[in-house]
C-alpha cells in the first residue's frame, strides 16, 4: 500500500516536471523547428508560399523513388549581403540599447527609493509601477501620440512657455520611439532591480560608513556591485523584447525608423517571402541567445555566492 | 624581619582616579523613536583602555546607545563626547570609532583581504602598507591562510574573526562591538571571549561591548553598565555588580538570586537586622542601610552562598538559619541545584559543588534540610 502511494507520489512529481517541458516542446521547440525549416526553403507562388524541404521523387519510367532534401542557404546569404537587413539589425540594437540605458537610469533611482521606503509603503509604490499594465498597451501608445504630436500636450506646453514659437513635433522620430519604449519597458527594469535592492542588507552600508566610506562611494563600492544581478536581469528583460519591438516604432517612429521587427513584418506580409522572413527571425534569435547565456552564467555564479 | 602582607599589583581602575579624563563621555543622552523612549537620560564615563560592557535584555536601549556612539543614530537630547570632541553632527565616516556588527556585515562580494583592506583604502593608505597591515591583522586573528576566500566560504567563527580584523585594522581608539559572540556556539564563544580580551590588552584599544549574556559581560569586562528600559540600573565592576547589586532588577538579572522580604528591626553602623516572614528567620547582614526602622526591604542571597546540612548548624543564634524540604535536585555535573521548600511556603534555590559523587550524596529528595548563610552573604535592596 505504502509502496503504491510512493509510486503515485513519484509519478505525480514526474507529471509536475513534465508539464512545463511538454509546453516548451509543443509551443516553442516545434514551432522553432518549423520556422527553421521554412528559412531553409525556397519561396514560390503557392499555398503555403514556399517549396517543401523534403520531397519524394517518384520516377515511374525509371522505376526509382528518390528522397530529395533541398536546403536553400540563400536566404541567410541575403541577410548578410543586403544593407537593409544589416542596417535594420544595427538600428534595432541601437534603439534597444538606448531604451535599456534610459530604463536603467530612470529605473534604478525609482527601485532604490521604493526599496528604502517604509515597509508599509513599498507595496503601494510597487503597485503604482505595475498599474499601467492594467490598461491596454495599444491605448497607452496612442496616448503618447496625443502627447507628442504637433499641437499635442508637449507642443502646447512649449509654445505656452515661449520656448518655441514654431509648432514642435516629437512624433514620428527616433526620439518618440525612445520615449515610448522607455515608458513601456520601465516596469520590467524596476521589478528585478527592486527585488535585489530590497534584499540588500542596510547594515552593509552602515559598515562601509563606519570604515570611513562616504555615502556616494559606498554606493559605488557596495550597493552597485551587489545589485548587479538585478541590473543584468532588468537590462535583459528590457533589451531582448526591445530588439524585436514592432508596435511602438510602427506607431511612434518615423519613416526612417528602421527596425528588424518592421522588416520582418514587411517580408512576411508585404513581400510574402516566408523563407526570408523566417531567416530574419532565426538570425535575430541566435543573436539574442548570446546575452541570455551571459546572464545565465552570471546568475549561476551569484546564486552560488549567495549560499 | 617583619612579615609584609603581599599585595596584588593594583589593577587598572581609571574610574577610581579623579585626575583621569574619560575618553567617552555620554551626558544625559535621550533617544526617542516616536513615543517610545529607547534611551532615557543616560550618563556614562568610559576611560581609555577599558573593556566596558553594556548589559541588558532586548529593548533595554543598549544597542541604540552603541549606535549613537557610532553615529548611526542621533541623540534626541544630550551630548556625546569622544576624546573631548562633541560628536553632534559628525557623520559615522568621520568618527574615530569602528564597530563590529552583530551580523558581522561582511561585504559578500569581496574576499577576506578586500573586506579587511576596505577601511584602509578609504583613508588613502598606500598599497604596500595596506598589504602589510592586512596580513598582520589576519595573522593576529589566525586567518592568515584565508585571505583569498569569500565570506560565504567561511564558518561562523571565522567570519566573526574577519569582522573583528576589519574593525581593528584601522587601529581605532575606540571599538564598539554589538553582540560580538552572539552567533557562535557555546564552546567557541568561551574561547573567543579570552581571545578578545587578549587582543584588547595587546592593542590597548578601548572596547565597548553590547551584550545580553551576563556571563560574557562578567568574564570580559573591566566594568559593566546594566541597562533596563533605557536607563542604567547600575554601573560597576563585575564583582560589584554581582556581590553588591543596588536594585532588585540587577540582582535578578545577573545570576540567580533568592529574594526575601522583611522589616528592618535594627539598623546599626556595622549591621542590620531584618525580620522576615518569608525566610522564617531573622536576617543579619553586616552592612548598614540608610532606611528608617520598620521599613520593608528586600534581601538578596545568592544560591551558592547558602549552605545545606541535615543537622542544624552548631552554635547558631537562629539568625540566617532556616529549614525546609528538598523538592527538586538538578545535577549539572560540577554543581547541583537544590530547590528547597521552606515551612513558610517559599522555595529557595541553593547551589552546591558536587564534592562527592552523585550516588554518595547525603541529601536527596524529600529530606528535611537546614539552610544557613554567613552575615556577609546577604545584600539589602531598598529599590
Amino acid at each position: 500500500m505504502i509502496d503504491l502511494l510512493r509510486r503515485i507520489g513519484l509519478w505525480g512529481r514526474g507529471v509536475v516536471v513534465a508539464i512545463p517541458y511538454l509546453w516548451l516542446l509543443l509551443f516553442f521547440l516545434v514551432p522553432f523547428l518549423i520556422v527553421f525549416g521554412i528559412s531553409l526553403s525556397e519561396a514560390m507562388l503557392a499555398q503555403p508560399p514556399y517549396a517543401p524541404l523534403i520531397d519524394w521523387l517518384v520516377d515511374e519510367d525509371a522505376g526509382t523513388t528518390k528522397l530529395q532534401i533541398l536546403l536553400n542557404l540563400s536566404n541567410y546569404l541575403r541577410l548578410g549581403g543586403d544593407d537593409l537587413y544589416i542596417l535594420a539589425y544595427l538600428n534595432s540594437v541601437k534603439i534597444a540599447l538606448v531604451t535599456t540605458v534610459c530604463c536603467l537610469l530612470l529605473g534604478y533611482p525609482m527601485a532604490y527609493a521604493i526599496a528604502r521606503a517604509e515597509p508599509a509603503k513599498r507595496g503601494p509604490l510597487m503597485m503604482l509601477v505595475i498599474l499601467p499594465f492594467w490598461t491596454s498597451f495599444l491605448i497607452r501608445i496612442y496616448a503618447w501620440i496625443g502627447i507628442l504630436k504637433a499641437n499635442g500636450v508637449v507642443d502646447n506646453l512649449l509654445q505656452w512657455t515661449g520656448l518655441t514659437t514654431e509648432p514642435f513635433e516629437l512624433l514620428y522620430s527616433d526620439w518618440a520611439v525612445y520615449i515610448g519604449m522607455t515608458y513601456c519597458y520601465l516596469p520590467f527594469m524596476v521589478l528585478p532591480l527592486y527585488a535585489t535592492l530590497e534584499k540588500l542588507d542596510p547594515t552593509l552600508l552602515e559598515a562601509a560608513a563606519d570604515l570611513g566610506c562616504r555615502p556616494w562611494k559606498a554606493f559605488l563600492t557596495v550597493t552597485l556591485p551587489l545589485s548587479l544581478p538585478g541590473i543584468i536581469a532588468g537590462s535583459l528583460l528590457v533589451f531582448i523584447p526591445s530588439v524585436g519591438e514592432f508596435v511602438t516604432p510602427e506607431l511612434l517612429g518615423g519613416p526612417d525608423t528602421l527596425m528588424i521587427g518592421r522588416v520582418l513584418w514587411n517580408e512576411f506580409f508585404a513581400n510574402r517571402d516566408w523563407p526570408v522572413a523566417s531567416a530574419v527571425a532565426i538570425a535575430l534569435l541566435l543573436f539574442l541567445v548570446v546575452p541570455i547565456m551571459v546572464f545565465q552564467h552570471v546568475q549561476g555564479r551569484q546564486t552560488e555566492a549567495g549560499r | 624581619m617583619a612579615v609584609q602582607p603581599i599585595r596584588k599589583p593594583t589593577r587598572l581602575e581609571p574610574w577610581q582616579d579623579p585626575g583621569q579624563k574619560p575618553y567617552v563621555r555620554i551626558e544625559k543622552v535621550t533617544k526617542t523613536f516616536g513615543d517610545f523612549v529607547a534611551v532615557d537620560e543616560v550618563s556614562l564615563s568610559i576611560y581609555r583602555g577599558e573593556f566596558f560592557a553594556l548589559l541588558g535584555g532586548s529593548g533595554s536601549g543598549k544597542t541604540t546607545l552603541l549606535r549613537m556612539l557610532a553615529g548611526f543614530e542621533t541623540p534626541t537630547e544630550g551630548k556625546i563626547f569622544i576624546d573631548g570632541v562633541d560628536m553632534a553632527g559628525i557623520p559615522p565616516y568621520e568618527r574615530p570609532v569602528n564597530m563590529m556588527f552583530q551580523s558581522y556585515a561582511l561585504f559578500p562580494h569581496m574576499s577576506v583581504e578586500q573586506n579587511v583592506a576596505f577601511g584602509l583604502k578609504q583613508d588613502g593608505v598606500g598599497k604596500a602598507e595596506i598589504k602589510e597591515r592586512v596580513g598582520a591583522i589576519l595573522d593576529l586573528v589566525q586567518l592568515g591562510q584565508f585571505g583569498k576566500r569569500k565570506p560565504h566560504q567561511l564558518s561562523g567563527g571565522q567570519r566573526q574573526r574577519v569582522a573583528l580584523a576589519r574593525s581593528l585594522v584601522k587601529r581605532p581608539k575606540l571599538l564598539l562591538l554589538d553582540e560580538p559572540l552572539g552567533a557562535l556556539d557555546k564552546r567557541l564563544r568561551e574561547r573567543t571571549q579570552f581571545e578578545l580580551v587578549n587582543i584588547q590588552e595587546k592593542l590597548g584599544v578601548t572596547f565597548i561591548v553590547v551584550t545580553h549574556d551576563q556571563e560574557e559581560a562578567m568574564t570580559m569586562s573591566s566594568r559593566i553598565a546594566v541597562m533596563n528600559h533605557g536607563v542604567i540600573a547600575q554601573t560597576g565592576t563585575p564583582t560589584e555588580i554581582y556581590e553588591y547589586p543596588q536594585s532588585r532588577f540587577v540582582a535578578e538579572f545577573i545570576g540567580s538570586v533568592n529574594m526575601f522580604e522583611g522589616r528592618v528591626v535594627e539598623d546599626q553602623a556595622d549591621h542590620v537586622l531584618i525580620r522576615s516572614e518569608d525566610a522564617g528567620c531573622d536576617l543579619y547582614i553586616n552592612h548598614a542601610v540608610a532606611v528608617p526602622a520598620g521599613a520593608t526591604v528586600g534581601v538578596a542571597v545568592r544560591p551558592e552562598k547558602i549552605a545545606l546540612s541535615k543537622e542544624p548548624p552548631a552554635n547558631s543564634d537562629g539568625r540566617n538559619v532556616t529549614s525546609g524540604i528538598v523538592r527538586e535536585i538538578a545535577y549539572l555535573g560540577d554543581v547541583s541545584i537544590y530547590l528547597v521548600e521552606l515551612k513558610t511556603g517559599k522555595t529557595v534555590r541553593v547551589t552546591a559543588p558536587n564534592v562527592v559523587r552523585r550516588t554518595e550524596m547525603p541529601i536527596t529528595w524529600d529530606d528535611e534540610v537546614h539552610l544557613s548563610w554567613r552575615p556577609f552573604a546577604g545584600v539589602v535592596l531598598t529599590q
